[in-house]
């Protein structure tokens, strides 16, 4: 494996391979003084952030920190991202500087897609557009497996704006490889164009579906990416799709509570159904996404890097017809 | 071809002897911990302390050591699964902590075991057992309990079976898989513990 793109890279094997490196590499770490494995000495994370985000950035960047890879973080603002660089010529300027792996947040959906095909290290989604972000669901799954003991067999149920939402999307692909079995909870409006052919359920019901599900994950309604109004008032779209106290109570009794954050409290999820100490997972999930990142990063990065000349004939750069057209950003005019 | 250098008879021997030495160089195992370098390394001390306590009555601690995540050769030679790190029972600090470990080659391994140790702790002191010493260091790693000194070439692998993973105990003798003959990388831990 050399990128880690979209859930669906990965088969049974695999994912099960990510999650039990992520299991070791949090019992490698735990416990200890000093949190550093020398692993990943010498290789160069590029975390490439071209949109806001808290727990993935610093998540990814403590995850290559723990491994002893060197990191550099980036992000548009403050950056010649602002200056109207494109998504290309960004590329470039980090493939010259020699990373071995570059970590892409972007708010265009297949952003990292083209970005694997311009450098010669690995490429991680950290979270496109509305398309999707495996880090996460890999993580969801790694904090189902340890709070339910399995994930093959599970019943998901996923709440909230799929439309807009990459962690269900990559969650429907990677939960469906390990066998668990997804329903889907939205009003009608926040459910994508051919969801029906999606490996999950789909039901408009949430009291309904709540008492046979063994975990429960509410989305965050994406209010950033919602130019019209997909529902009459935040009010009642918490009172259909909201978890509550009384929606908790539905629940199976050892039944959990997940959330990727971050939580519009009151709107999607009630904050004390949030802070539930024995249900909800809410903090868990973002310790064990460390663990589940430092996985990744070993997992494609460990190995021999397609950067070592002495172990490949020496490589062409990159593909000259693609050195050309410049996708990616459109190229604003200059302000600075 | 493959030759039998131990049989199971020459093994069971074997790992009586080094108990033996064990019990005389340890004080009779006082403050003395085993542990076990993964994957191959680890039933060895099972069966070590199995007999020590067979000869006086003393039970050492067992533990296990993944040293995957120290190893200098990933780079060469791939990323591999990583298996279970288990402190003993008491943990390492101020304990004498013996390695042990199938097969003693290059030295790396070692070298990454002592790496790893670090992070479970400050042992008082370490030593080094093996089954069987091959030759060919590339470090100065020398062992303190050596079960059988076999001269060998780099074109030639050893395989240690042991009855619990392999339903026999032997020593196996057997020509390097193609390709993998080149100096110093012809171990792999891949191929079923071949070193």
């Amino acid at each position: 494996m050399r990128h880690l793109l979209s859930a669906a890279d990965l088969g049974r094997d695999d994912a099960l391979a990510v999650l039990d490196t992520a299991e070791r590499m949090e019992s490698a770490i735990a416990g200890r003084e000093v949190k550093k494995l020398p692993t990943l000495r010498g290789r160069t994370v590029v975390n490439l952030f071209f949109e806001d985000s808290t727990r993935t950035r610093t998540s990814f960047e403590l995850a290559a920190k723990r491994l002893s890879a060197d990191v550099v973080t980036f992000s548009a603002k403050g950056s010649s991202v602002s200056k109207g660089e494109s998504l290309k010529d960004t590329a470039l300027t980090l493939e010259a500087m020699g990373s071995d792996a570059v970590v892409v947040r972007h708010s265009m959906s297949g952003a990292p897609h083209r970005l694997a095909g311009w450098v010669r290290g690995s490429v991680v989604n950290a979270g496109d557009g509305t398309h999707e972000h495996p880090t996460q669901a890999l993580l969801d799954a790694y904090t189902m497996r340890r709070r339910l003991g399995r994930v093959d067999g599970l019943r998901v149920t996923i709440v909230g704006d799929v439309l807009h939402s990459r962690v269900a999307r990559s969650n429907v692909l990677l939960l469906a490889t390990l066998g668990a079995e997804v329903t889907l909870v939205a009003p009608p409006t926040l459910l994508p164009v051919g969801v029906e052919a999606w490996p999950a359920a789909v039901s408009y019901d949430l009291d309904a579906s709540l008492p046979k599900a063994d975990a429960v994950m509410m989305l965050r309604v994406q209010r950033e990416r919602m130019g019209d109004s997909y529902f009459p008032s935040a009010r009642e779209y918490s009172r259909r799709y909201g978890l509550d106290r009384r929606r908790l109570a539905l629940l199976p009794d050892d039944a959990i509570v997940m959330h990727a954050g971050p939580m519009n409290r009151g709107m999607e999820i009630a904050a004390e159904v949030a802070d539930d100490p024995r249900r909800s997972t809410i903090v868990e999930q973002v310790s064990n996404g460390v663990s589940v990142r430092m996985a990744v990063l070993y997992l494609l990065l460990g190995g021999p890097s397609p950067r070592d000349p002495s172990l490949l004939g020496a490589p062409s750069p990159r593909d000259p017809a693609l050195l050309g057209g410049g996708a990616g950003t459109v190229p604003r005019r200059r302000r600075a | 071809m493959t030759r039998a250098l131990l049989d199971a008879a020459n093994v069971a021997r074997v790992v009586d002897r080094m108990a033996h030495q064990l019990l005389e160089k340890t004080g009779g195992g006082r403050d003395t911990v085993l542990l076990g370098i993964q994957t191959r390394g680890v039933p060895l001390p099972r069966a070590l302390a199995a007999r020590v306590r067979a000869f006086e009555d003393v039970d050492l601690p067992v533990g296990t050591l993944d040293v995957t995540l120290h190893r200098d050769d990933l780079r060469l030679r791939g990323v591999r699964p990583l298996a279970e790190t288990e402190e003993p029972p008491g943990g390492v600090d101020g304990k004498l902590v013996v390695l042990v470990d199938d097969v003693l080659y290059s030295g790396r391994t070692v070298r990454a075991a002592l790496d790893a140790l670090r992070d479970l702790g400050r042992p008082r002191a370490v030593q080094l057992a093996v089954l069987v010493d091959r030759g060919h260091r590339e470090l100065p790693i020398r062992a303190d309990y050596v079960g059988k000194n076999l001269p060998t070439s780099h074109a030639e692998t050893v395989r240690v079976l042991v009855s619990e993973v392999d339903g026999r105990d032997a020593v196996l003798l057997e020509p390097a898989p193609t390709g993998s003959a080149r100096a110093g990388q012809a171990r792999s831990g891949a191929a079923g513990g071949a070193r």
